[in-house]
């Protein structure tokens, strides 16, 4: 069967009424690894394919009226999940085997879910390029967002990628990056199953004492949009529109200019300390990196710190140097004292608009390889996710369309817990 | 406050014991321009005026989240789980390496 079209919600409704059953939606996604996961090695990790079938069955044996019942899912391989390998991409966990499940995929398998597999990913998350492949087996793909690492994959993949407001989703269970900016973030093919997985991974968690306690919203019931009439979209002629690629330019401008078209209202909104985003976050991420990578001494679990990549070295040697006695002031400190102004004007700006517009990543997709001896460059990748992540404010990416065959993304930016928005928003202007 | 520089040898040597990193000298020729164009980069935020702005470590606004002093048996590993992932182990221990000689 061609799994390609299928969303989630229209999966469900399909294995309701018995169209389709879940082993025929696991062996799809069985068939497809087997036929490309050799080139593309998407997946770091597949689930035994007796357990999966096994698993569908069951699923099969019910009237499909869990919310993800019988629906395969990805998780990229930051979460633990009990007895499937999880290694973060990297040489260090190669061997690693969790005997506990993250809350997340907890909660997935308990809706139902099927869980196929591990993805390949940046080693431990450091990049936001690792994802970077035109293959997505399945096109449910949970993950981690600390600088865009969910919402640039949306993007190169012409999908839809969700990075709630921090603590909304629980960290338990996941390997930490940078422990005051990670988000569990996903992505899916369109934006009413972008708000169906939320409704299920959102939450307070005993067992992350930073998620917040707010009970979530319905986000489903969110959808209900078919105007922007009234809403207030933000534009910062600080967010260095610049350092976009030139190419990208006209196809933003007519992602806006739809906006426009909807109703909404496009209102300037200075964001003056944005353009050091990308240097704050790289003393920041660094620092907290290298505390969460510290534990990793091979002796409990995993093998010894000679087995860190070369990303993962620079980035434990930057943290360790920001945060060493005689720079702390000047490394460290600064870029949280920036972190406090960046914040400061997203809060400003909300006084104004309901949401801010902005790209996703300032280049177009590229070849594997390209740029992966150049740091800096990859690091400017980040210029327009990074401070959402720094702020921990909720951010939808979106589909803008395609130049020179590649697809190209935008995102809207929210306050804190104003996903609901988020997905209204996205939802009118998805549906053009 | 701490001028930008050029990364030293020795620095980095420093900061690679700091971090219990381990560098041969091909690697300390790879890292070092790398590590000191990653500096003097994010250097560049010593520029902007911060005085008498407050640190941000948290953007949750969360204080003192408590629990009960309570043991959650959900959430404990049996003895043979724990060692499960470690490489060496010693009747039901961890087998570490000798600090004393």
């Amino acid at each position: 069967m061609d799994i390609k079209n299928l969303t989630i919600i229209s999966a469900l409704e399909d294995l309701r009424s018995k169209k389709i059953t879940a082993v025929d939606l696991v062996e799809a996604c069985l068939e497809n690894i087997r036929k490309h996961n050799q080139d593309y090695n998407v997946l770091l990790t597949v689930e035994d394919d007796d357990k999966l079938i096994k698993q569908a069955r069951e699923a099969d044996a019910t009237d499909h009226s869990s919310p993800l019942s019988g629906i395969p899912i990805v998780v990229k391989d930051m979460f633990s999940t009990k007895n499937l390998r999880t290694t973060a991409a990297s040489k260090v966990l190669e061997n690693y085997t969790p005997k506990y499940e993250s809350t997340v995929t907890r909660k997935l398998k308990e809706a139902g879910a099927i869980i196929i597999g591990k993805a390949n990913q940046d080693a431990w998350a450091h990049g936001a390029t690792g994802e970077n492949s035109d293959f997505e087996p399945t096109r449910n793909a949970i993950g981690t967002d600390t600088g865009g690492s969910i919402r640039v994959p949306a993007s190169y993949n012409n999908l839809v990628g969700l990075k709630p407001t921090y603590g909304r989703v629980s960290r338990y269970g996941v390997v930490a990056m940078a422990s005051s900016l990670d988000t569990m973030a996903h992505v899916t093919k369109n934006v009413t199953d972008s708000a169906h997985i939320l409704n299920i991974t959102a939450g307070a968690d005993p067992y992350d004492a930073t998620s917040i306690k707010t009970d979530p919203e319905d986000y489903l019931k969110s959808l209900t949009r078919e105007d922007l009439k009234g809403v207030k979209i933000g534009l910062s002629p600080d967010f260095k529109m610049a350092t976009l690629d030139k190419k990208l330019v006209k196809k933003i401008d007519e992602s806006l200019k739809l906006f426009e078209k909807l109703g909404g209202k496009i209102i300037e909104v200075p964001l003056p300390h944005t353009p050091e985003s990308v240097e704050t976050y790289y003393i920041l991420v660094p620092s907290e990196i290298s505390s969460n990578l510290a534990r990793y001494d091979g002796i409990r679990y995993g093998n010894g710190r000679s087995h860190f990549g070369a990303e993962a070295k620079r980035r434990i040697m930057i943290g360790t140097y920001s945060l060493s006695s005689g720079y702390y002031d000047a490394y460290y400190k600064a870029a949280q004292k920036v972190r406090t102004l960046i914040i400061k004007d997203f809060t400003s700006a909300f006084e104004h608009v309901d949401v801010i517009f902005a790209p996703v990543a300032p280049v177009l997709p590229y070849k594997i390889g390209e740029k992966v001896n150049d740091p800096l460059t990859l690091y400017l990748m980040d210029i327009y996710t990074s401070p959402v992540n720094l702020s921990g404010l909720p951010s939808l990416a979106l589909p803008a369309g395609f130049v020179d065959d590649l697809p190209v993304g935008i995102q809207i930016i929210g306050p804190p817990l104003s996903e609901s928005r988020l997905f209204s928003i996205g939802n009118a202007y998805e549906k053009q | 406050m701490a001028k930008i520089q050029t990364l030293s040898t020795d620095e980095v040597k420093h900061v690679a014991k700091l971090a219990n990193l381990s560098f041969d000298s091909e690697d300390l020729q790879k890292y070092l321009p790398q590590l000191s164009a990653i500096l003097d980069f994010v250097g560049k935020l010593q520029e902007i005026d911060t005085k008498n702005i407050p640190a941000t470590s948290q953007v949750t606004g969360l204080e003192n989240i408590f629990r009960e002093d309570e043991v959650d048996a959900t959430r404990m590993l049996s003895q043979e789980d724990a060692l499960s992932n470690a490489k060496e182990t010693h009747n039901g221990f961890f087998k570490v390496p000798a600090i004393f000689e």
